[in-house]
């Protein structure tokens, strides 16, 4: 594959081919990597992101589970015990709650409580996020659910390029391994180098440069950011957007170096804005950057209610470009 | 009758015969020095004896390989001794010591050990269902000719999960077996009031291969296993062995007022008709495989070798404090 190995590589591809591809290599790869869902095989998934994966890797690969999520993943954790390394998917992020026993009890603790004689290395790729109208059991982004666990490690991809690298990394983790996709993303392009590469957990990326506010966000909120950044740039406001790409392992230099350095911060999460992701990652700003700050750090996420499905009323549960604006201005002082 | 040589068939069987009767002792005697070590206040936290139900863990882990998989319980010294764990390492673990399996980080509840394919004793009820199925999934798809034993408890036939992996088994065909002890009650209520309809039926309607056997009867349990193993290894699918019997102490070794939930004299019972070491020991001097004297004998050394166990595990340390941190992740 010569043409692969060009390093001027400009190819596009979307935030779904970006994790089909990385499902591949990594089955190509290694024969142990399988995985377990509920219409994965033929349908590839309700969203198509596994199509064509059943075809190239067969039955015993891909394999189509009964509605049975804490079922199926806790057959992963024994799986990954005792060999293997399965990728359990659970179609949408709302129906972690039927795996919580599996992943929190048995996956987090087995390592522990073992004294470190067994480990389960597994993923589970499910999703995040609101707006697709699709109401209160299909649009929560419960990923904090996961942070709050140790022994988890919790990745939130926002682009196609994170999204292939980490999900190998995760694939070759010797931890169980939480994968959220927001699932209005899976469409986006974006560029996907075609030769293999992986990228380190634990390290945040910087979106983009700017030195008068942070907008530190995950996932769904790093296009928001992105936009409400143009949108402040118009008013004479430079935004940094910094996604922290996995939430455990969490770079926290990286978040406290840039509030540091442009000494005011807004956290953008769409999990609920009660004891979420933006209080820890707040609250670890707060502390590291408390000298250079000039003005408490803010939190966005998720309002407080179950997502109704009304468009407008579900509109306005999530931060968006203009709250966020409004919001980065203010702090700002304009 | 008595007078009679042994049968071909049981000179055959002797040795193993005798293996399962010391194991049986070697529950025993552990348990019974758990016990002491909760009166005598000389172990942290809680424990659950297993004394009463030897011949189920001892019948089943018999019929196992070494590399076989099993998963426990709360109640799990009996299946980990079965399946081959030490028991100085054992009681190094229940005192929370570093030499312990766990390095002292799982206890009672949470002893494993790879080398036995011990995958786990787990303290949520039905929580190692998925694992062990797990188990005999890497076993199908590594096509390593290895067979899962899940242990649970007749309390685990209340969670959902249990008949979604027993669905998934049979789809799958793999090689697990679920090994039911009715022990009649969980914690402090008769299965009766919790358990409706019959229990092998819900083995069966997956399609389970699913027998009951007298739990107190070490011979019955090991053939029925053996069968339900020997299926499972040649990729016939997966089976369910209820396995009738009773638990001679509370719920937990501080469970000691128990007239609320059984009475006396049903213990009793239990006790004096149904012990299945004694009754295998009768049969074993019955059948000649060996005299009063060598099984007395037999069974003063097991005790002394849980005795010195217990001693070993007291004088071993503590982890160090840095180690709190340690294993979180692999
Ligand atoms: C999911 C869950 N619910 C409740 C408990 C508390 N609990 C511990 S043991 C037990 C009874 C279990 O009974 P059974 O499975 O029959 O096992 P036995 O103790 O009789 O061996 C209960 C309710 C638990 N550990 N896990």
């Amino acid at each position: 594959m010569p043409e692969m190995s060009v390093t001027t590589d400009q190819r596009e591809i979307t935030f779904a081919q970006a994790i089909r591809e990385a499902l591949a290599e990594e089955m190509r790869r290694d024969p142990t990597v399988c995985i377990l869902g509920e219409d994965v095989a033929e349908a590839g998934t309700p969203f198509k992101v596994l199509a064509g994966l059943l075809e190239e890797f067969g039955k015993d690969r891909v394999l189509d589970t009964p509605i049975s999520e804490a079922g199926f993943t806790g057959l992963a954790v024994g799986a990954a015990m005792t060999g293997m390394r399965p990728i359990v998917d659970i179609m949408f992020g709302d129906f972690i709650t039927l795996t919580m026993d599996q992943m929190v009890n048995q996956a987090a603790k087995v390592h522990y409580m073992s004294g470190g004689h067994w480990k389960a290395p597994m993923v589970m790729r499910t999703t995040l996020g609101a707006t697709r109208r699709s109401a209160a059991q299909h649009s929560q982004s419960l990923h904090a659910w996961f942070c709050h666990v140790p022994g988890l490690k919790v990745i939130l991809p926002s682009t196609p390029y994170d999204a292939k690298g980490l999900l190998k990394t995760a694939i070759r983790d010797d931890n169980p391994v939480v994968f959220f996709e927001d699932k209005m993303m899976y469409k986006l392009k974006g560029h996907v180098p075609a030769a293999d590469y992986t990228l380190p957990l634990g390290v945040a990326d910087v979106k983009r440069e700017g030195e008068d506010i942070t907008l530190v966000a995950t996932s769904s909120m790093v296009q928001v950011a992105l936009g409400a950044a143009a949108m402040l740039e118009e008013i004479g406001i430079s935004a940094e957007v910094v996604d922290p790409r996995t939430l455990w392992p969490l770079d926290e230099n990286t978040l406290i170096q840039s509030a540091r350095k442009t000494s005011r911060a807004i956290v953008l999460d769409e999990g609920y804005e009660r004891y979420g992701v933006t209080a820890e990652i707040a609250s670890l700003i707060a502390a590291g950057a408390f000298y250079d700050l000039d003005a408490p750090v803010k939190r966005m996420g998720a309002m407080h209610v179950p997502i109704p499905f009304s468009p407008p009323l579900e509109d306005m549960t999530v931060p968006t470009e203009q709250t966020v604006f409004e919001a980065a201005r203010k702090m700002c002082g304009r | 009758m008595t007078s009679l040589a042994p049968t071909p068939q049981v000179i055959e069987k002797a040795e193993l015969w005798l293996r399962m009767y010391r194991q049986m002792l070697a529950i025993r005697f552990f348990e019974n020095q758990v016990n002491e070590l909760y009166t005598r206040a000389l172990m942290p936290g809680l424990a659950h004896l297993y004394i009463g139900e030897e011949a189920v863990a001892v019948g089943v882990c018999e019929t196992l390989e070494r590399t076989d998989y099993i998963t426990s319980t709360h109640r799990g010294h009996g299946h980990c001794l079965a399946k081959g764990a030490s028991p100085d390492l054992m009681f190094a673990e229940l005192l929370g010591k570093k030499a312990g399996y766990c390095k002292g980080k799982g206890g009672s509840m949470h002893i494993a050990d790879p080398a036995t394919g011990n995958l786990g004793a787990n303290a949520i009820v039905c929580g190692s269902a998925g694992i062990a199925t797990g188990a005999a999934f890497s076993a199908k798809r590594l096509a390593n000719g290895r067979v899962s034993v899940c242990f649970i408890g007749e309390g685990a036939l209340g969670q959902g999960v249990l008949y979604e992996v027993m669905n998934l088994a049979e789809l799958f065909k793999l090689p697990v077996i679920y090994v039911c002890e009715n022990n009649l009650y969980s914690e402090y209520t008769h299965f009766s009031e919790t358990t409706a309809g019959d229990i092998l039926a819900r083995a069966t309607a997956f399609g389970l291969h699913a027998a009951s056997v007298d739990g107190q009867n070490v011979r019955a349990v090991y053939e029925h296993a053996q069968i339900l193993v020997e299926r499972a290894r040649r990729g016939a699918g997966p089976g369910f062995l209820l396995c009738n019997t009773y638990r001679y102490h509370g719920h937990h070794v501080g469970d000691i007022n128990r007239e609320y939930y059984r009475s006396r004299r049903e213990e009793q019972t239990w006790k004096t008709e149904r012990d299945p070491i004694a009754n295998f020991a009768k049969w074993l001097i019955e059948q000649k495989v060996a005299t009063v004297k060598e099984l007395d004998e037999l069974s003063a050394r097991v005790e002394t070798e849980m005795k010195k166990a217990v001693e070993f595990a007291m004088a071993t340390p503590y982890p160090s404090p840095d180690e709190v941190a340690e294993d979180v992740y692999a």
